[in-house]
């Protein structure tokens, strides 16, 4: 794997120049959503909240994925890794989320196999080397992450592997926004799309969205200059009275996407309806197997039906998630609901929003 | 939620492992030295004044890029003594051995141990071996004990950080920490990580024959430079004011971190160390530290400030501001 690095991307004098436009141009208070979890947690990190000018609100949206993942999912997951037999492969973010009366955590503490992996493909070797245990890969992400998860189940199939299956939990972003869009009490005035599902998606696939719902939209990377370059596009958008697409992350995403992986995608998954935590169910907002690929489903392999339980009482994950409300206005956080005791997966995913206001905003 | 059971949050060295130090444990063996909650205890024996600290290593795999758990159990021990500014002297070791372990691995362990303790100029005076059956323990484990003498004059703390006192962190971040997890899990790069393993008492001799006022000595390993920045804020009661752009990571190191989502500060070193000095003594201080091979990116990485007392404040990188909180649990990599 090769690393490299955007030291360009986060110069001082850069940002700085970029700041003084941001407030040359920002005339009357702005609520602008941050649609992704890799964003927020950026923005707080470096902590560029602190240094725009008072009238711009940052808003995080349903971008985390762990955040959004419905309660009956997460208790689905849990109640899974107590059968026998079973291997729960799974990236770490899920482990501390609470279930209803658990987490994958305290059940690894309590000895089921539940293991952290960096990729589904991590999943496919634990099949390899136990072929007498079932595996089960916790398939939660956006479209970043499903592809490889779609090459992986393609892998198992060329394998002809049959112990390895996958919880498809993934879901789509454009659906959301159109979600959020309808939904009466949200109130944005313009959005920072996610760069890394863009890559992958591509900037036509907002097309029919902005179309739909004429909104200042900016397709954004994650450096501070990335970010500091939307909010200044998404800012004089608004200045000028403008409602269109534009793309401040054109290194990464280019019109189209990635061909390949929109290939495996639609190889191995079709859309359908799906439950996202706080906003409800979406039409064809989630990606779920196609019939030829059925035997990897676990959902169908172990029977898994998702009970429709209810939130935590008191819980504002839902309204955090759409821009409605922000942490400090939920009677939980850093009441009841802290790092240490999380009650929502707001509070414990390291992208969700009230975990990066506790943490970096002072809890 | 709470947990009825140990889970790996409680040995992270953050906020969770904080919190069972202080509920479970302090009540059953309160006394007023084990409350300092230092790095080691300071004692007053026979007129003299000794430091003494224990610490278990569990770490896997037991061998990698820039050490072993053999240096690195002679190391942490021999570091944790030299925090209280004491000249470490005696260790002692435990061997938890797993049935089955191969002996040759284990004379390659208790060779590494060896030399590691002819650098840091220690003698290994007592020690135990259990044999446990297959299953019952991870190939190895091995505590350490040490004891060392605090010199005359000498008194460093936590408690003890004062407003102006400048920050030295004496090299690069993260280095420890983030190679153990490639290595455990097998993840490859195109590029070689190493641990920063190292004994620190020679370059603290140093550092205290420079300084005659050095307040505060501790060697950031698990929790890494945010958690142990957040537990001097709190014993001093008083603010910290670090500059992201001054912390020293490696490159590769941090290309790493990012793709896993980890903060580099909450990542575990092994051979670094803070020192918190009076601006009269920093230049002095500094410069000892970076005579020292371990110690030539050694930095001012900030000050104590009166203002907002307990906590960490950075600036970032682009001139934002931002806090540094202490750790809860475990850092897990993230979903993409």
């Amino acid at each position: 794997m090769s690393i490299k690095h955007a030291e360009e991307y986060r110069d001082r004098e850069l940002s700085k120049s970029l700041i003084q436009k941001i407030h040359q141009n920002s005339h009357r208070p702005l609520r602008l959503m941050e649609v992704c979890g890799t964003h927020t947690v950026s923005i707080f990190k470096n902590g560029i909240r602190s240094i725009l000018p008072e009238t711009v609100s940052l808003l995080s949206g349903p971008g985390c994925p762990v955040c959004v993942t419905a309660q009956g999912e997460i208790d689905a997951f849990i109640e899974l890794s107590r059968e026998k037999n079973v291997i729960i492969t799974t990236f770490g973010d899920l482990m501390r989320i609470p279930g209803s009366d658990s987490s994958l955590q305290k059940e690894r503490a309590n000895g089921r196999d539940i293991r952290i992996v960096y990729s589904a493909f991590d999943a496919l070797e634990i099949a390899r080397n136990h072929p007498d245990r079932e595996v089960v890969f916790l398939g939660v992400g956006f479209e970043t992450t499903a592809p490889t998860i779609a090459a992986s189940v393609l892998s198992a199939q060329a394998m002809n592997l049959k112990n390895l299956s996958v919880i498809s939990a993934h879901k789509q972003v454009v659906p959301a926004l159109n979600a959020l869009m309808q939904t009466r009490e949200v109130r944005i005035d313009g959005f920072l799309l996610p760069g890394h599902v863009s890559v992958i998606i591509g900037a036509g696939a907002y097309r029919d969205f902005i179309r739909h719902h004429p909104i200042p939209c900016v397709i954004t990377g994650f450096e501070p200059v990335d970010i500091l370059s939307g909010i200044h596009m998404l800012v004089r958008q608004i200045d000028t009275g403008r409602n269109i697409l534009e793309n401040a992350y054109p290194r990464a995403v280019s019109e189209t996407g990635n061909a390949k992986a929109k290939a495996l995608l639609k190889t191995v998954f079709q859309s359908g309806d799906t439950v996202w935590r706080g906003i409800g169910s979406i039409p064809d907002s989630g990606l779920f197997f196609q019939q030829a690929f059925e035997n990897f489903d676990a959902a169908k392999r172990f029977r898994i039906s998702y009970r429709q339980t209810p939130e935590p009482r008191g819980c504002a994950c839902g309204e955090i998630l759409t821009g409605v409300k922000i942490p400090p206005d939920c009677a939980l956080y850093k009441k009841t609901c802290t790092p240490l005791h999380p009650i929502g997966p707001c509070m414990v995913s390291s992208e969700g929003t009230c975990a990066a206001y506790y943490k970096y905003h002072g809890g | 939620m709470t947990t009825d059971h140990i889970l790996l949050d409680h040995g992270s060295g953050g906020k969770i492992s904080s919190a069972m130090i202080r509920d479970i444990m302090l009540p059953a063996f309160d006394n007023p030295i084990l409350s300092m909650l230092n790095d080691g205890a300071s004692l007053e024996v026979g007129g003299a004044r000794l430091a003494f600290s224990t610490d278990t290593y569990t770490v896997s795999p037991l061998f990698f890029p820039g050490g072993s758990i053999g240096d690195l159990a002679i190391n942490g021990t021999v570091n944790d003594v030299a925090m209280c500014g004491a000249r470490p002297l005696y260790l002692s070791v435990g061997l938890i051995i797993e049935e089955g372990f191969p002996i040759e691995d284990l004379r390659r362990i208790l060779d590494d141990m060896g030399k590691a303790a002819r650098l840091a100029d220690v003698l290994i005076v007592t020690g135990d071996t259990k044999v446990v059956p297959r299953g019952a323990a991870d190939k190895i484990f091995i505590n350490t004990s040490g004891i060392g003498l605090i010199p005359d004059g000498v008194n460093v703390g936590g408690e003890r950080a004062c407003v102006g006192d400048h920050i030295i962190l004496s090299g690069t971040i993260a280095d420890h920490g983030m190679t153990i997890l490639t290595q455990r899990e097998g993840l490859s790069f195109d590029t070689e990580i190493r641990s920063d393993s190292a004994p620190l008492n020679h370059m603290v001799q140093a550092i205290l024959s420079a300084g005659k006022n050095v307040h505060v000595l501790r060697d950031p390993t698990r929790g890494g430079v945010g958690t142990t920045l957040n537990e001097i804020a709190i014993q001093s009661n008083l603010g910290i004011r670090i500059y992201e752009d001054r912390i020293p990571v490696k490159k590769d190191v941090a290309g790493i971190c990012e793709l896993l989502g980890f903060d580099p500060l909450y990542v575990a070193n092994e051979g670094k160390l803070l020192v918190f000095v009076p601006p009269s003594d920093a230049d002095a201080v500094l410069a000892a530290i970076q005579n020292d091979p371990a110690g030539k990116d050694a930095c001012v990485i900030g000050m104590v400030t009166e203002t907002a007392p307990k906590r960490v404040i950075m600036e970032t990188r682009i001139g934002g501001e931002r806090i540094v909180d202490m750790q809860t649990g475990e850092q897990l990599p993230r979903i993409c």
